[in-house]
């Protein structure tokens, strides 16, 4: 028996447990595994990268298996959905993989089947010539940006997600379609600090941000939430109890001490705080969570505000590609965006990068003395210059 | 045809299109691209419409043909707003010209029997896109590490077709399957004509177990040091209750990486974070390895071939940059000292064919990842140095048992796990768990001397008498 076209299927709303099934789980996964993947399961010795976005990974067996990774949308139709399938069928044997990233992932099980796949792939696009499999994200390149849902599905957002990553991988493509680069780069974005992505550990993070504190909405507010509840939220106890002077509960605020975090709406939605001016793009670089060479680490912030360009974004998307180039001219191979800029210092990450540093990239919330540099170790760059004439030390 | 390694814990339909479909070829025909070309959709979207341009795919070209799509459909073969796509496009648009989402603050929906696994989401203009007043989102199970057929994908695409937008990501953050964009009242068919006819459940959401996800482990990578795919499994089915029923403070993530180059991220992103890990020797193939240094391989599996590094030099690239510099390469024999060993894949990752993994591998658990909100942002701290893990992963359900009891007990309402580790500090936690204290569980020693001295700690305890002791000091 197939999929139900009736308008309730296999649910019965007059009945609703009766043939109810729950708790199954996902599908198991070896069913969905190629033959040569199953013959294969833990006998892979090597792999390597024939060319951008294409693996061959070798067995013990001494079968090989090829892979075309190509740069997938996070948010895909059911018509792109089909195309996918399509190709899986034509080529695959009809399976197909997503990566962590969003890639897509077309296996076959010999070279002869490359080429055709490829150029199947290469020639697919959409009718504004878009291209609907770009190969390439393997190795020392940038691969696909993992994103969050931005305007598209979410109450919280400061910024827009798939219009950003649209424009900055238009922007980046080259380096998705080659290796050119130190190390690989991962561009990671989030569009407010909940980071449904967890972005916190990219070599490029770029953060939705507001910048204003919660307008209050006093008339509704005592109705739509609790007010301890409320008080209760803010991490730097900025709320109060309040009362209006028609006599209505609410709260107050001291705007002084918001940071801007938004857990207070994400508590009450009568504490809205998105606004066109004051919400933006933080970037953040230098994170990575690999324990190869060095530990895994945090992105810094490097640039505290950029404003909400839609569509494109250019002024992030201009700040990005710079940061990318000035890495790849100057790190060893192996290093990583954020060992390159603690081997060199972060002085001078800013002075290569043409980057201002402003207060706002000191910590001043919590921890923060971590940061401090307690240490006559330091490099001299302009912005060393300017403190020591403000200082009066120098001429 | 080999005998499968794996069986599923319950049964499973087969999949068969054919069977399984709604729609006929024809209905599923794409528009051509002429069509598409002079095709405008109700609004005007001209930023959108700035995005269909350029080689990366575009979503928005891609939503053009699924609104065009939709518009072709008979009535009675969509079951929700024909102008949902159209219409979310709409308010995109307008999003972008005010600049500010029109999604409004939650909704409280789901399917019978669960806490989980669907977000309500409603327009804060319904007037003027009625197609997505309801948008709620149904997230299913994905399976371990990604894997599909295109029978279960095309059964998916006609079922969501009918039933929802259409509308997919593959994958959400934690990734499961998203399906984005319905109306309450298909929330249940979803769950049932999915669970009946794809055998998939759905995941998790709010203070659930969210749903747990893998790296690509043994099905095609050397650096799976433990079954990802397996224990991935084995435990969304052993905690399907905690998966689909809030019973826990907050929010709680597993991910499994099988090695630490951490692909699944784990490390960030994950209350529980399970990486690979191996505790005998490295394996090396001391002929490869002069195969790397005469130039025959390419260092990397050729990672780096796009620009001319020169020539292979083994100590510039493997040797010198051993973060524990327990490496040696002397008269053509690469050493490593294993005890000094970090395990940090460098060299495994340069000289894949000359060095591997130890063979006695099993994980190491690390607790508390998390995004900033709400005090900051936090990665794994190292809990367990070192578990076996086989199958039926006993060991690790009770370490993991342990952890959450705990933590139900201690947490507060909306403190993730790593947030009450901070807050009652990594002794007591580990205390908590059973476990004793190492070395490795920090990377130095603490720098005050504010050590929380526990009355049993001191011999005769804290009770004093001040008359004892002021017989010896006066007033």
């Amino acid at each position: 028996m197939g999929l139900s076209s009736t308008r309730f299927g296999a649910f019965d709303p007059e009945n609703p447990t009766k043939d109810r099934i729950t708790d199954i789980g996902p599908r198991h996964f070896w069913d969905f595994f190629p033959p040569i993947i199953q013959r294969n399961y833990g006998k892979w010795l090597y792999h390597e990268v024939l060319e951008p976005g294409v693996l061959v990974h070798v067995s013990e067996t001494g079968e090989k298996v090829y892979t075309v990774r190509a740069g997938g949308m996070r948010i895909l139709s059911s018509a792109f959905m089909r195309d996918i399938c399509d190709v899986a069928d034509r080529h695959c044997d009809g399976y197909v993989r997503f990566t962590t990233r969003n890639n897509i992932e077309f296996l076959v099980d010999s070279y002869e089947k490359l080429e055709p796949l490829k150029k199947e792939l290469e020639s697919s696009k959409f009718f504004s010539g878009s291209l609907k499999f770009p190969i390439g994200g393997t190795g020392a390149g940038i691969t696909n940006i993992v994103h969050t849902q931005g305007y598209i599905h979410c109450h919280t957002p400061a910024t827009d997600a798939s219009s950003m990553v649209k424009a900055l991988m238009d922007d980046l493509f080259e380096y998705f379609q080659s290796m050119t680069l130190p190390a690989k780069l991962r561009v990671s974005m989030a569009c407010c600090l909940n980071m449904c992505g967890a972005v916190h550990c990219s070599d490029v993070a770029l953060l939705g941000y507001h910048r204003k504190p919660p307008i209050i909405d006093h008339e509704f507010l005592a109705k739509m939430c609790e007010i301890p509840t409320v008080i209760a939220s803010c991490p730097v106890a900025a709320f109060s109890p309040a009362t209006t002077p028609e006599g209505k509960k609410t709260v107050k605020l001291k705007v002084e001490r918001c940071m801007f975090c938004g857990n207070c709406y994400t508590m009450c939605a009568a504490l809205p705080l998105s606004d066109k001016e004051g919400d933006g793009i933080v970037v953040l670089a230098g994170g990575k969570l690999s324990n190869r060479i060095s530990p895994p680490k945090f992105s810094k912030v490097i640039v505290p505000f950029l404003p909400n360009n839609f569509p494109r974004f250019p002024e992030t998307c201009e700040v990005v590609k710079r940061i990318v180039e000035v890495y790849a001219a100057n790190a060893n191979k192996y290093e990583r965006l954020g060992d390159w800029a603690e081997r060199i210092g972060w002085e001078k990450f800013f002075e290569k990068c043409e980057l201002p540093f402003t207060e706002h990239l000191i910590d001043d919330y919590r921890l923060q003395y971590d940061s401090y540099r307690t240490s006559t170790q330091f490099k001299y760059t302009d912005a060393a210059w300017a403190v020591s004439k403000a200082a009066g030390g120098i001429e | 045809m080999i005998a499968m390694s794996f069986e599923p814990k319950v049964p499973q339909k087969d999949l068969d299109y054919q069977e399984l479909r709604i729609y006929t070829d024809e209905e599923l025909q794409n528009p051509s691209d002429e069509e598409l070309k002079s095709f405008k959709i109700k609004y005007d979207i001209p930023m959108l419409e700035d995005l269909e341009s350029g080689p990366w795919p575009s979503f928005v070209a891609d939503l053009k043909v699924e609104a065009l799509r939709r518009r072709k459909m008979a009535d009675d073969r969509l079951l929700i707003n024909r102008d949902v796509v159209e219409d979310l496009l709409g308010q995109l648009e307008v999003s972008f010209e005010d600049g500010e989402t029109h999604w409004k603050h939650g909704g409280i929906v789901g399917v019978n029997g669960y806490g989980g696994g669907v977000i309500g989401r409603y327009s804060d203009l319904p007037a003027k896109f009625p197609g997505v007043a309801h948008f709620h989102t149904v997230r299913l199970n994905q399976p371990s590490s990604k894997f599909y057929k295109s029978a279960f994908l095309r059964g998916l695409a006609d079922m969501w077709e009918l039933r929802g937008s259409g509308i997919f990501n593959m994958h959400g953050s934690t990734g499961d399957i998203i399906l984005l964009g319905t109306f309450t009242e298909q929330l249940e068919p979803i769950f049932q004509e999915s669970a009946h006819h794809l055998s998939n459940d759905i995941g998790g959401s709010g203070s659930n177990l969210r749903t747990p996800e893998c790296c690509i482990g043994k099905a095609r990578c050397q650096y799976a040091l433990y079954d990802t795919q397996a224990l991935c499994y084995e435990l969304t089915m052993h905690y399907q209750d905690e998966l689909h029923r809030p019973m826990f403070p907050y929010k709680f993530k597993f991910k499994f990486d099988g090695c630490p180059n951490g692909c699944v991220a784990s490390i960030a992103r994950s209350d529980l974070s399970f990486i690979g890990a191996w505790r005998d020797n490295i394996r090396i193939d001391q002929d490869a390895v002069k195969g790397y240094v005469a130039g025959d391989f390419a260092p990397g599996g050729g990672s780096h071939s796009g620009r001319d590094w020169g020539k292979f030099d083994i100590f510039k690239e493997v040797v010198d940059r051993c973060p524990s510099d327990c490496m040696t390469y002397e008269d053509g024999v690469l050493t490593v000292d294993d005890a000094n060993c970090v395990r940090c894949m460098h060299c495994i990752n340069t000289m894949p064919r000359a060095v591997r993994p130890g063979a006695d591998t099993g994980l190491s658990i690390l607790c508390g990842a998390k995004a900033p909100i709400l005090e900051g942002a936090q990665m794994s701290t190292l809990v367990v140095p070192f578990m076996k893990a086989e199958a039926p992963y006993d060991n690790i359900k009770d370490a993991i048992d342990r952890i959450q009891e705990y933590w139900i007990e201690e947490g507060k309402n909306r403190e993730r796990i790593g947030e009450m580790i901070q807050r009652i500090g990594l002794p007591k936690f580990l205390e908590a768990c059973g476990l004793p204290v190492m070395p490795q569980h920090v990377w130095r020693p603490r720098e005050n001397p504010y050590i929380f001295w526990k009355a049993e700690d001191v011999p005769g305890g804290f009770e004093r008498d001040i008359d004892d002791y002021r017989k010896r000091h006066a007033r």
